[in-house]
C-alpha cells in the first residue's frame, strides 16, 4: 500500500514553505530517520525525515518549488515490491488532517464575553450575629489565632517561611505557633523565596494545605513564577485533576521609611490572575474571618497584610468558628452623597475622609472590599446607583490600578447613573522615596480623598 | 561516558527484558507518530520529542513502586507512557481534543494524572524541581515511604532554583531523586558552551547530596542506578542525584533545525548506542526472545500507536463551555 508524503508543518506558525532540496531520488530505498528533503520554513531550513520505510515511487513537487502548502502531496512512498503503476493510495494512511467539526470550532462561535463576572445580588448580612460578645484584638493576634485554629482543625495545614518558627515571626504573626504545633508544622526556611514557594506548591499538589509566609510581599517577586505559573494555572492545565490549595501571606505595601524596594502594593498585580484569589483585609475581624476562609479554600489564595495595621485593635467576635466568605464587601459607613471604595490600609484614608466630609455635611458611603478577587462588584454598583458618584482609594500606583478596574466596571454597568466621572485616588506614580516628607507625599493622603469627593459632588 | 560491556545474561528475567524493550519501543513509535501528526498540522504549538532518551524513564520506572511520584519538564510524553498513562489520552491532548488528559486545555507540555501520580508536564525550565521536592515533602510529612522522581535537563541544571531546592531537600532529608537527563544540548547550546564544570551530579556534593553518573543509553544501567537511589531515599537518608547521560535524536522542538551539531554526530549515536537496539541485541544474543517474539511486540505497539492517533483525530474539540471551567476548584481535587 503506497503512502503519500505530505508537506510537513515544521513550526507552530508555518502555513507554506519552499521545498529547497530533495536528498533522495525516485527509486531510492529509505528507512525511518533518513533525511528526505530540506525544507525552508518562515524561520529556518529544516531537514525532513522519513517516518516509514519504503521506496520513493514518485517525487511530486520538484526541488526549488516555493509556496508549497502544508499537507500538499510532495512524494509517494511505495512498500516493498510495489511499483508506481500498481500503487493504490491508501487514504486512511495518507494522513490528511481531520477537519475539526465546524459547529464546535472556536473561530465560528465566539465564547460568551466575560470581561468581568456578572454581579450576584449583594449580601448585606452582618459578619456576626447581633449580640455576640466581641473582644478588642490586634490584627496581629487575629491572624495568629486564625492560623492556630485552622492548624488545630486540620492536620494537613502547616506554616513555612523565613523566621516563622524560632524567631516567632519577623513581625510576630506566628508567635507561639512553634510551641503549640512543633517543628514539623511550623518550619523555618532559608532565605530562598523562589525555592520554598515552589516546595509549598509541590506540597499542595501532594495533598497538604501549606501557608507560605513571605517576610514581605516585596520578596514574593522572586517567587512570582511559582505563584502564577505553577500554583494559579495548574488546575486549568490539568483539566481539573489537581491544583494548589494553599495560602501565600505576608505584609504588603508601604511600611515606613524603608525605601523603594520594600514599599510596594501588589494588589493590582495579583488581582489580574485567573486561578488566584486575592484578599486584602482591613480590620482584625476581616483578618481573622478571611484567613480562616483562605486556609480552607481549595485554591491558591494571596493574603495581603499590612505592617502598619498589624498593631491596630478592632472588635473581633468571640465565636467558636468565625469565618467571612470571599467576595463579600462590607459597608463600613452608610451615606447618600458619594461612594468611597477601598480595601486594606486604604480604608484608613477612606474612613478619615468620610469623617471630615461629614463635618461639612457630605455623607459618604464607605465600602471595604476585603477581597479583590472575587470582587463584590454588586455592592459597589448598588451603592453607586444610589449616590451617583464614586471615588476609589488605594496606596498602589495609578496605571493598571484596582481603582481603574472598578471604574471600568462602573462605566460598563452603571454609566447612566453617574453624575460625575469616577476618581481613582492612588499612590503617586514614583518609586517610594526615603525622605520622610517625600514619602508622605508619595502615598495617598486623606486630604486628597476629601478633595476628590468634593470634586465629584461639585462642592 | 564509555558504555560498559554487556552481560548477555543480566540479572533480570526474560519477561522483564522484553517489557523494557516494549516500553521503549512504545515511546519511540508514539513520538514518531506525534512528529508525523505535527507535520500534518494536527498538533500545534510546541512539541518536544523524547526519541533517543527512552532508556531513562523506562529504567527508572523499573525501580519505582506504586505510590511513587514523578514530575518533569515539557519533554514529557515518554514519562507519561512509561508510568502507564493511556497513549490515547496523551495523543488526544497533543491534538487538543476533549479526550486528552487535560481535556485539551494543557497540550504537549501540560499533562497530569492523579491516578498514575504524574504531576506534570511543566513549561518553565526548572520550575518542576522545587515542585518535586514539595511532593516529597508531602510524603515525608505524611510519614509514608514514597519517593518522588524529579526530572530535569542539563539546561535546567543551571537555574538557581535547582540549588535552592538541593539545599532544602538535604536540610530536610526529603525523599526526592533528582534525575538530570543530560542530553548534552540546552536547546541549541551544548553543555560545553554553557557549563564550566562538566559533571552536574558533582554539584550535589556542595549540599551533601550523593549522586552518580549513569549511562542513559543502557536501560539496565539506569534501572540499577535507580534502585540504588530509591533505596537511599526510602531509608530516610534524603535526596539522591542521578545524572543520566542521554541523547535526543530530534531537534529541541519540532521547529528546531538542529544546526548546532552535525548529522554524523546524531547518526553515530543512533548506530552505536541506540537504547532500543541494545536491548534488542541482548534479547536475541542471550536467547531471551526470538525474532518472532520481537516482531509480535512491534506489531502490538504499532497497533496501539495507530489506535491512539485515530482516537486523537476523532475525539472532538472541547466544548466551548470548557473555556470557563477548572479555573477555581470548589473542593480539594486531590487526596488529603
Amino acid at each position: 500500500m503506497a503512502t503519500e508524503i505530505l508537506m510537513p508543518a515544521l513550526s507552530p506558525t508555518m502555513e507554506e514553505g519552499t521545498l529547497a532540496k530533495w536528498l533522495v531520488k525516485e527509486g531510492d530505498t529509505v528507512s525511518s530517520g533518513d533525511i528526505l528533503a530540506e525544507i525552508e520554513t518562515d524561520k529556518a531550513t529544516m531537514e525532513f525525515e522519513a517516518v516509514e520505510e519504503g521506496t520513493i515511487g514518485k517525487i511530486v513537487i520538484p526541488e526549488g518549488t516555493e509556496g508549497v502548502k502544508v499537507n500538499d502531496v510532495i512524494a509517494v512512498l511505495l512498500e516493498d515490491g510495489e511499483s508506481m503503476d500498481d500503487a493504490e493510495i491508501d487514504d486512511s494512511q495518507s494522513q490528511q488532517p481531520v477537519a475539526a467539526d465546524k459547529e464546535q470550532s472556536s473561530e465560528t462561535a465566539p465564547a460568551a464575553a466575560k470581561t468581568h463576572p456578572a454581579p450576584a445580588p449583594s449580601d448585606r448580612t452582618p459578619d456576626w450575629p447581633e449580640g455576640t460578645e466581641v473582644k478588642k484584638t490586634t490584627v496581629r493576634e487575629a491572624l495568629r489565632d486564625a492560623m492556630a485554629e485552622e492548624m488545630r482543625r486540620d492536620e494537613s495545614v502547616f506554616l513555612m517561611g523565613e523566621e516563622v518558627a524560632e524567631y516567632q515571626g519577623a513581625y510576630k504573626i506566628s508567635q507561639g505557633l512553634l510551641d503549640e504545633f512543633g517543628a514539623r508544622r511550623v518550619i523555618d526556611t532559608p532565605i530562598t523565596e523562589h525555592g520554598f514557594a515552589g516546595i509549598g506548591v509541590g506540597a499542595a499538589f501532594g495533598g497538604l494545605r501549606p501557608i507560605v509566609e513571605f517576610m514581605t510581599f516585596n520578596f514574593a517577586m522572586q517567587a512570582m513564577d511559582q505563584i502564577i505559573n505553577s500554583a494559579a494555572k495548574t488546575l486549568y492545565m490539568s483539566g481539573g485533576q489537581m491544583g494548589a490549595p494553599m495560602v501565600f501571606r505576608g505584609p504588603n505595601g508601604a511600611a515606613a521609611r524603608v525605601g523603594a524596594q520594600h514599599s510596594q502594593d501588589y494588589a493590582a498585580w495579583f488581582m489580574q490572575i485567573p486561578g488566584l484569589k486575592v484578599v486584602m483585609p482591613y480590620s482584625a475581624a476581616d483578618a481573622k474571618g478571611l484567613m480562616k476562609t483562605a486556609i480552607r479554600d481549595p485554591n491558591p489564595v494571596i493574603f495581603l497584610e499590612n505592617e502598619i495595621l498589624y498593631g491596630r485593635s478592632f472588635d473581633v467576635p468571640v465565636m467558636d468558628d468565625f469565618t467571612i466568605p470571599f467576595g463579600k464587601a462590607k459597608i463600613e459607613r452608610d451615606g447618600d452623597d458619594v461612594t468611597i471604595v477601598s480595601f486594606g490600609i486604604g480604608m484608613t484614608y477612606a474612613l478619615e475622609a468620610a469623617d471630615k466630609l461629614a463635618e461639612e455635611g457630605i455623607k459618604a458611603e464607605v465600602i471595604n472590599l476585603r477581597t479583590l478577587r472575587p470582587m463584590d462588584t454588586a455592592t459597589i454598583l448598588e451603592s453607586v446607583r444610589k449616590t451617583n458618584r464614586c471615588v476609589t482609594v488605594e496606596e498602589g500606583w495609578p496605571q493598571g490600578s484596582v481603582g481603574g478596574y472598578i471604574s471600568g466596571v462602573i462605566m460598563q454597568e452603571a454609566f447612566d447613573y453617574l453624575d460625575a466621572p469616577v476618581i481613582t485616588c492612588t499612590g503617586k506614580d514614583v518609586p517610594m522615596p526615603y525622605a520622610a516628607n517625600l514619602e508622605k507625599h508619595a502615598l495617598i493622603t486623606t486630604d486628597e480623598v476629601v478633595e476628590a469627593c468634593k470634586q465629584v459632588t461639585y462642592k | 561516558m564509555p558504555p560498559k560491556k554487556k552481560d548477555a545474561q543480566p540479572n533480570v528475567s526474560a519477561e522483564e527484558l522484553k517489557g523494557y524493550y516494549r516500553d521503549m519501543l512504545m515511546i519511540r513509535r508514539f513520538e514518531e507518530k506525534a512528529g508525523q501528526l505535527y507535520g500534518m498540522g494536527l498538533i500545534g504549538g510546541f512539541c518536544h520529542l523524547y526519541i533517543g532518551q527512552e532508556a531513562v524513564v523506562v529504567g527508572l520506572e523499573a525501580a519505582a513502586k506504586e505510590g511513587d511520584k514523578r514530575v518533569t519538564s515539557y519533554r514529557d510524553h515518554g514519562h507519561m507512557l512509561a508510568c502507564g498513562m493511556d497513549p490515547k489520552g496523551v495523543m488526544a491532548e497533543l491534538t487538543g481534543r476533549e479526550g486528552g488528559y487535560s481535556k485539551g486545555k494543557g497540550g504537549s507540555m501540560h499533562m497530569f494524572s492523579k491516578e498514575k501520580h504524574f504531576y506534570g508536564g511543566h513549561g518553565i525550565v526548572a520550575a518542576q524541581v522545587p515542585l518535586g521536592a514539595g511532593l516529597a515533602f508531602a510524603d515525608k510529612y505524611k510519614g509514608n515511604d514514597n519517593v518522588t522522581f524529579t526530572y530535569f535537563g542539563d539546561g535546567a541544571a543551571n537555574q538557581g532554583q535547582v540549588y535552592e531546592t538541593y539545599n532544602m531537600a538535604e536540610l530536610w532529608d526529603l525523599p526526592v531523586i533528582f534525575v538530570i537527563e543530560n542530553n548534552q544540548y540546552a536547546m541549541g547550546t551544548s553543555t560545553q558552551r554553557s557549563t564550566k564544570s562538566p559533571s552536574y551530579w558533582e554539584r550535589g556534593a556542595a549540599y551533601g547530596i550523593p549522586g552518580e553518573e549513569v549511562d542513559g543509553m543502557d536501560v539496565l544501567a539506569v534501572k540499577e542506578a535507580g534502585e540504588k537511589a530509591v533505596a537511599h531515599c526510602r531509608a530516610g537518608k534524603g535526596p539522591y542525584i542521578l545524572e543520566i547521560k542521554t541523547y535526543r535524536y530530534r531537534g529541541h522542538s519540532m521547529s528546531d533545525p538542529a544546526k548546532y551539531r552535525t548529522r554524523e554526530e546524531v547518526q553515530k549515536m543512533r548506530d552505536e548506542r541506540d537504547p532500543i537496539e541494545q536491548i534488542r541485541d541482548l534479547l536475541l544474543t542471550g536467547n531471551h526472545a526470538t525474532e518472532d517474539d520481537l516482531k509480535a511486540i512491534d506489531k502490538e505497539i504499532k497497533g496501539i500507536v495507530n489506535e491512539s492517533a485515530e482516537f486523537a483525530k476523532e475525539s472532538p474539540e472541547p466544548a466551548l463551555e470548557e473555556l470557563w471551567t477548572d479555573i477555581y476548584a470548589t473542593e480539594v481535587p486531590q487526596e488529603a
